[in-house]
């Protein structure tokens, strides 16, 4: 309702306000009248009404002229579509290059996630005054400076699409680490993308990667400790979130998706199969390394090429990586050297590893590899 | 809305373009200035000409430059008319200086 109200009038603070009024007459007529037919319908119509009555009664606002026009608003105007497409316009303008990346995310969970500031802001481990300050300034650059609520041109889609996908993704990624269940706000937002761009691969791409990761991960930990993925206990993983991942996943490979998120959504879902298909894993993680020519997938692809059976080739491929303070660099060293047999070089890959790691955690399961040696 | 760019340019990054290279960009700064959403436009001399006053006391003090060793010079601006940011960014984008190593400010105009 919230990022309907925005997208149609192009302004937070006022949609805000409007959908306080419009909660506070519907608590009061409800009760007499009974529950409408369509509330959430009935909460946008009046919420809207409510800011057009308010633009009116400040007239003097020239900046606002084009709602003046606007007639008011009738239950027949407001389907489902149009609160969809508002919110998809909603999605672009919080997702805006122009704007700070961490102001996206803060606008992205405050507009469409409906988080309030404090939860945002605890988070994000930053105080509540901090959070404010960010989304008020996000909010009035949008206003002044012209920023669209609008759905880009076709040309601008694509690099439009990934800054709102990268913006989920690091939503997800956040939630991860630990703190308030921000991955599943992640995954909401997905499926909401999901429904707005139907035809788009990635947007089903990412919302499997993220459906597939999340589905495992009550078997990450086993009490505080790191489990690997071998060593997971299978019986913990959420089936039925998993399948709907491995659905996402088969809606995007059915639209030709071959992009960055559906690469990775296909190795993850290949990891969660009862016999793991390391070559095709390898595979795949090379199609991704020339997309991103990132030397972190280039990692993965050595682990992948070691799973797969050539411990010596995976070597080769971590020597050559240019990776000196990546933890997982130094980790995946030891762990390849140890199993060709090179224990003195291993024990001292892990311990560089060691000095690098930084949460107490993953410590803890270094010092268990070295242990073991 | 109006959209003011201001063009930062990397000192020397124009004159040191082969002459048809050089001759293109210009052919660019002129097609900007001349599009129907183009409301006003310049280009400044270079920064050896600046001459900055301050006023204290009620005397005004003028000293030659300033002269700070920065990697993007001010050279010019335009003023756009567009519907939004989106736009600006676009018309941004084709600024050649934006390419050549140095950027372009898009900067709002406040509506009177």
């Amino acid at each position: 309702m919230l990022a309907s109200l925005i997208g149609f009038l192009g302004d937070f603070d006022l949609a805000e306000e409007a959908a306080q009024e419009a909660f506070a007459v519907a608590a009061e007529r409800w009760r007499h009248d009974g529950i409408p037919a369509n509330p959430g319908a009935w909460l946008v119509v009046t919420a809207r009404n409510r800011a057009i009555d308010r633009i009116r009664r400040e007239r003097t606002l020239a900046e606002k002229t084009r709602l003046l026009e606007v007639p008011q608003a009738t239950m027949d105007e407001i389907d489902d579509t149009t609160i969809e497409d508002e919110r998809l316009e909603l999605i672009f303008t919080c997702c805006h290059p122009a704007l700070a990346l961490e102001a996206q995310v803060a606008l992205t969970l405050r507009a469409l996630g409906g988080l309030t500031t404090e939860e945002i802001a605890h988070a994000f481990i930053v105080s509540e005054e901090t959070m404010k300050r960010r989304l008020s300034r996000a909010k009035a650059k949008i206003k002044q400076a012209g920023i669209p609520f609008a759905v880009p041109a076709e040309h601008l889609l694509p690099d439009r699409l990934e800054a709102v996908l990268a913006v989920v993704y690091l939503i997800y990624n956040e939630g991860y680490s630990g703190r308030v269940d921000l991955a599943a706000e992640a995954i909401r937002l997905g499926r909401l993308l999901a429904v707005l761009m139907p035809d788009e691969p990635e947007v089903h791409g990412l919302l499997a990667l993220m459906m597939i990761h999340h589905a495992r991960r009550e078997a990450r930990f086993a009490g505080d400790e790191l489990v690997l993925l071998k060593e997971q206990d299978r019986s913990l993983w959420d089936a039925a979130e998993l399948a709907a991942g491995r659905g996402a996943l088969e809606r995007a490979i059915a639209l030709r998706g071959r992009g960055p998120y559906v690469l990775q959504a296909a190795i993850a879902s290949l990891q969660t199969g009862e016999q793991i298909d390391w070559s095709e894993i390898a595979a795949l993680y090379e199609q991704l390394a020339e997309i991103t020519h990132s030397p972190v997938v280039e990692l993965n692809r050595a682990v992948a090429v070691a799973q797969a059976g050539s411990v010596g080739p995976a070597l080769e491929i971590v020597n050559r990586l240019e990776l000196g303070d990546y933890q997982y660099l130094h980790s995946t060293r030891g762990e390849l050297l140890r199993r060709l047999g090179r224990t003195d070089e291993a024990r001292e890959a892990f311990e560089r590893a060691l000095e690098l790691a930084r949460s107490e955690r993953e410590r803890r399961f270094l010092e268990r590899r070295i242990a073991e040696l | 809305m109006k959209y003011a760019l201001l063009i930062y340019s990397a000192p020397g990054s124009h004159e040191a373009l082969p002459k048809d290279e050089y001759e293109k960009a210009l052919g660019e700064y002129m097609a900007l200035t001349a599009d129907s959403r183009c409301v006003g436009s310049g280009q400044l001399q270079p920064v050896e000409t600046a001459t900055t006053v301050r006023v204290q006391d009620g005397r005004a003090l003028t000293t030659d430059g300033p002269f700070a060793d920065t990697k993007e010079v001010f050279g010019g601006y335009y003023v756009f008319e567009a519907q939004n940011m989106d736009e600006a960014i676009e018309l941004a984008a084709r600024v050649p200086a934006a390419r050549f190593g140095g950027g372009v400010e898009i900067r709002p105009l406040v509506e009177r």
